[in-house]
């Protein structure tokens, strides 16, 4: 027989003892092998199999810097190479990590990636440019609305009401922004509007799934199917014959911040964007902050993990959940502005084009955390722009790939690539008083 | 604070839970409501919380009527509440539990967390808890979480705390802790109301005791009574405390465990390495404070855990690795510790939850189709045969009381030709009458030769039932001991500590 002996600790005055320390699994840990090795196969057997002599130049510096970075210009087939060692070297490093038991650092995966990528970039652009400055500066405008809308999506989780109508709220967002924008020629106007948009649609959502109890799930996908029909509706019948005066809405202007926007690299990445990214930038620290350091945020997050026990220190628990997603909705909405506002000064049908359901995904692949939500839209943004940029210089691999790179990287991400995640412990699950 | 309720009733559809009761609480006293599960002592409490609204009567503090439209209200007037499930956000820290909902904030709403933390060690240090505010509470042991509830309702000045069954969690140790506890507050002059079923606490602490029983207060007892005084007027008739068995008549080596490993999904290992056998018409009790193994240990038994290593050989048998259909068909009887999730379909009828664990073929099934004549006829003699206060064979298994339902599982599981039978909390928020009805069953499973394995975390019920005990501790067998250990011995056992001269009962 097997005996414990556990001392009890003095400082407990002989009370209970600690909680057990049990042997855990380093969950997660052969995963990071595995992808890697993937990878690396992945990215020497495209280089074996389709050998680009030449040079690629990556360019660093925007047209209008003020200190101009200069070009760097690399051997594509040896710098290829030189980067499938370095990605190997990671590799042989996790795997050493995974047999000592040892926990993966986060560093790793970011070097790795950095390593892939240039690799790869070096190979699919030979005797071309990459233009690195409009590379990221894109990924970051392309990831607005998906930033605005995980936002979203990580508030209304939070508090506990799974926001599937995170697609709808951007694609009305995007309609009331056009419309008013056109009417009022002004962009605020507009952004205004889609804010109220997104909220309206959140409050539908709280009214069956808060109220009345109904599967939050169907509620967000029949709200989003909803919002299809009536916005495709509303512009056969409305926008399109009057297109001048109700759908020419007056965009955003690109608006560079002076002596930021001048920082070489990041300033034309960040700061020569326009007043939407940068009121993006103001949301999502100001959501961060909220969320843990604020009493409005604790009690959110109270809500959403165990709404009962909200209850018995006299928090309301759905008029919390009723406010947290009209707020998320309002933010979402922001997010539809961008498609009317800024990349297209038209409104046309369905043109968020599943954008909401990639915003969910970065909900998920983020943890429910704000920052990290905002990482992964970020991600997923970079990979639509590379998509374009690499079918822009020709680049050898099929442009119908490219164009599923976007999707191929939420489902790696959703598929839980970073270990497991855990939602709030409430989340859709409807809170009834008695 | 002096409490008064006058006539408070509550009724849930036509089930009246509270039917007019009235109840004083002076200051600086511990005043019981005892009563068995079901009786209406946590909807009272809920009612004085302002979690429930009373369809009739009055609550009066301090000679003031209130209406409390929610929890919020109670609180501000001075009742704090300890919960039996509690009531803290496993992922929050101490000190975010305890500022939740009553928060001091800085500008645009920023949280003070000092001042949280500063609460926290100040009253912590006042009772000698020994909380630290910065401790996540989900890594906190139940003793613990329990003091830090505590803690969340002196921090809002709370006169009059309700502890509503809060020993159910607790170590025989921690018990004794919570008793000093609740003294201590009443020499602070706080007003306590302690909810409880366990007659042996209440007369350790009690003041006062009121009796409950069905929604009505049936009287006042001294709390000098006798246990079965007490217990007579809990149930409402004379009840039989021990459990009558005869001496073992054992035979040959039926369950052996060797060297069993159970890793949970999260990877935690949570049984780590528990050897024991049991012997046909042997009661093998397994007591323990609640997660330290014991569900991982039953499940595995029946095939239900994932990751299982070692060996569970059942009369030769090897069960690890067999699926649980297999397990059952070798003749494994199973009552699960949440007949609610695992014991029942609430939304079957008792004759299809008769049926459930033969539902393959013979008797009940028939190339495919189901034998409902058969089963009918099964289902009318097991209902007389165990009790089953319930208006036909065609009731819902949901709309039956606790101890109803309990008796539908063990009725379903002992009429099958059994080689070992594992009874997990088979008696958890069942009333005394079934209580003692299932204790007689279990009995007989084991004078009928058939080796039987219980999971208790009620310490009483582990000495009525056992041949040998086993204690568990964070996975692994402290010690495998005879049924007379004293309970001290035992109890400390149960925090993982085993006593030196302490020997192994040999099998």
């Amino acid at each position: 027989m097997s005996t414990v002996t556990t001392p009890t600790p003095a400082d407990q005055g002989g009370l209970a003892p600690d909680p057990a320390v049990t042997p855990t699994k380093a969950a997660g840990a052969k995963k990071l092998p595995i992808i890697f090795g993937v990878m690396v196969a992945l990215l020497a057997i495209t280089l074996l199999r389709s050998s680009h002599e030449g040079d690629t130049t990556f360019q660093l510096a925007a047209e209008s810097d003020f200190v101009a970075l200069p070009d760097i210009t690399v051997p594509s087939m040896l710098t290829a190479w030189l980067m499938v060692l370095v990605c190997a070297v990671a590799l042989g490093e996790s795997v050493r990590r995974m047999v000592a038991h040892v926990r993966q650092p986060m560093w790793l995966p970011i070097v790795f990636a950095l390593a892939w990528m240039t690799g790869f970039l070096s190979w699919a652009a030979a005797d071309g440019r990459i233009r690195v400055v409009s590379l990221f500066a894109g990924a970051v405008a392309l990831a607005v609305p998906l930033v605005f809308g995980a936002l979203g999506g990580v508030l209304g989780e939070r508090a506990g009401v799974v926001n599937i109508a995170i697609e709808g709220q951007l694609l009305f967002g995007a309609f009331a922004a056009a419309i008013t924008a056109s009417l009022t020629g002004s962009p605020w106007a507009g952004l205004v509007a889609a804010m109220v948009a997104g909220a309206l649609i959140a409050l539908i959502l709280g009214l069956f799934a808060i109220t009345y109890f109904v599967d939050q799930v169907i509620v967000g996908v029949v709200l989003n199917v909803l919002v299809v029909g009536l916005t495709n509706f509303l512009f056969r019948q409305v926008l399109t014959p009057n297109s001048d005066s109700l759908n020419a809405p007056v965009g955003f202007e690109r608006m560079p911040i002076p002596v930021l926007g001048d920082i070489p690299l990041v300033g034309p990445i960040l700061f020569r964007q326009t007043a939407l990214v940068y009121v993006l930038y103001a949301v999502v620290a100001i959501v961060a902050y909220a969320l843990y350091r604020t009493r409005w945020g604790l009690r959110v997050r109270a809500v959403g993990e165990h709404p009962k026990a909200a209850d018995t220190v006299g928090i309301k628990v759905n008029l919390t959940r009723y406010r947290t997603i009209l707020l998320a909705g309002a933010i979402a909405g922001m997010g539809g502005a961008y498609y009317t506002l800024v990349a297209v000064n038209q409104f046309n049908r369905e043109m968020t084009g599943g954008a909401g359901y990639i915003a969910l995904a970065a909900v998920i692949f983020g943890k429910w955390d704000p920052i990290r939500a905002t990482l992964a839209a970020l991600l997923f943004g970079f990979a639509t722009n590379l998509q374009g940029v690499l079918s822009a210089i020709g680049s050898p691999v099929p442009s119908q790939f490219m164009l599923m790179l976007p999707y191929l990287v939420t489902i790696f991400a959703v598929a839980g690539l970073v270990g497991r995640s855990r939602p709030p412990a409430a989340d859709g699950v409807p809170y009834r008083q008695q | 604070m002096r409490l008064v309720l006058r006539g408070i009733t509550k009724r849930f559809g036509s089930v009246v839970a509270n039917d007019s009761i009235s109840l004083t609480v002076e200051p600086g006293e511990i005043h019981c409501l005892l009563g068995e599960n079901g009786a209406g002592k946590s909807t009272l409490m809920n009612v004085l919380y302002g979690l429930y609204k009373a369809d009739e009567g009055e609550i009066e503090l301090d000679g003031v009527v209130q209406n409390f439209t929610g929890p919020g209200d109670a609180m501000a007037a001075g009742i704090g509440m300890v919960h039996q499930h509690f009531m803290l956000i496993p992922v929050f820290t101490v000190a975010e539990n305890v500022m939740l909902g009553n928060e001091t904030t800085g500008f645009a709403g920023k949280l003070d967390l000092d001042a949280a933390r500063d609460r926290v060690t100040e009253i912590s240090d006042r009772f000698g808890f020994h909380v630290k505010p910065e401790a996540v509470v989900e890594d906190l042991p139940v003793g613990v979480q329990q003091r830090v509830e505590i803690i969340k309702a002196l921090s809002r000045d709370a006169e009059l705390l309700v502890f509503d069954e809060p020993t159910a969690v607790l170590t025989p140790q921690e018990t004794d802790e919570l008793m000093d506890i609740m003294r201590q507050l009443k020499e602070a002059g706080k007003a306590i109301v302690f909810i409880t079923h366990k007659l042996r606490e209440v007369r350790a602490v009690a003041d006062r005791i009121t009796v409950i029983r069905l929604g009505k207060v049936v009287g006042e007892a001294d709390p000098k009574s006798s246990n079965a005084e007490l217990a007579s007027m809990m149930v409402g008739r004379p009840v039989e405390l021990t459990v009558h068995k005869d001496e073992p008549k054992l035979g040959a080596d039926a369950l052996v465990v060797k060297d069993l490993r159970v890793v949970d999904v999260a990877g935690h290992t949570q049984v780590d390495g528990l050897s024991f056998t049991i012997r046909a018409g042997e009661v093998l009790a397994v007591a323990g404070v609640q997660g330290n193994g014991q569900t991982e240990l039953t499940e595995a038994l029946l095939g239900l855990q994932d990751d299982v290593s070692g060996s569970i050989v059942l009369d030769g048998i090897e069960l690890v690795g067999k699926s649980t259909r297999r397990i059952l068909d070798s003749g494994v009887g199973f009552i699960p510790e949440d007949r609610q999730v695992d014991g029942l379909v609430p939304n079957f009828t008792i004759a299809e939850n008769l049926m459930l664990n033969r539902s393959f073929k013979s008797p009940f099934v028939k190339n495919g189709g189901l034998r409902m004549g058969a089963l009918r006829e099964f289902a009318q003699q097991k209902l007389k045969e165990y009790d089953v206060r319930a208006r036909d064979i065609d009731s819902l298994a949901g709309n039956l009381s606790g101890g109803n339902q309990q008796k539908v599982v063990v009725a379903r599981e002992l009429s099958r030709d059994l080689r070992l039978l594992v009874a997990a909390q088979p008696t958890r928020g069942v009333d005394v009458g079934s209580i003692e009805f299932i204790h007689k069953q279990v009995v007989a499973t084991r004078d009928s030769g058939i080796p039987v394995l219980v999971v208790s975390t009620e310490l009483d019920e582990v000495v009525a039932l056992a041949d040998r005990i086993m204690v568990l501790y964070r996975g692994q067998v402290v010690g495998i001991v005879s049924a007379d250990t004293p309970r001290e011995t035992l109890g400390l056992m149960m925090t993982g500590e085993r006593p030196k001269d302490l020997e192994d009962v040999a099998v």
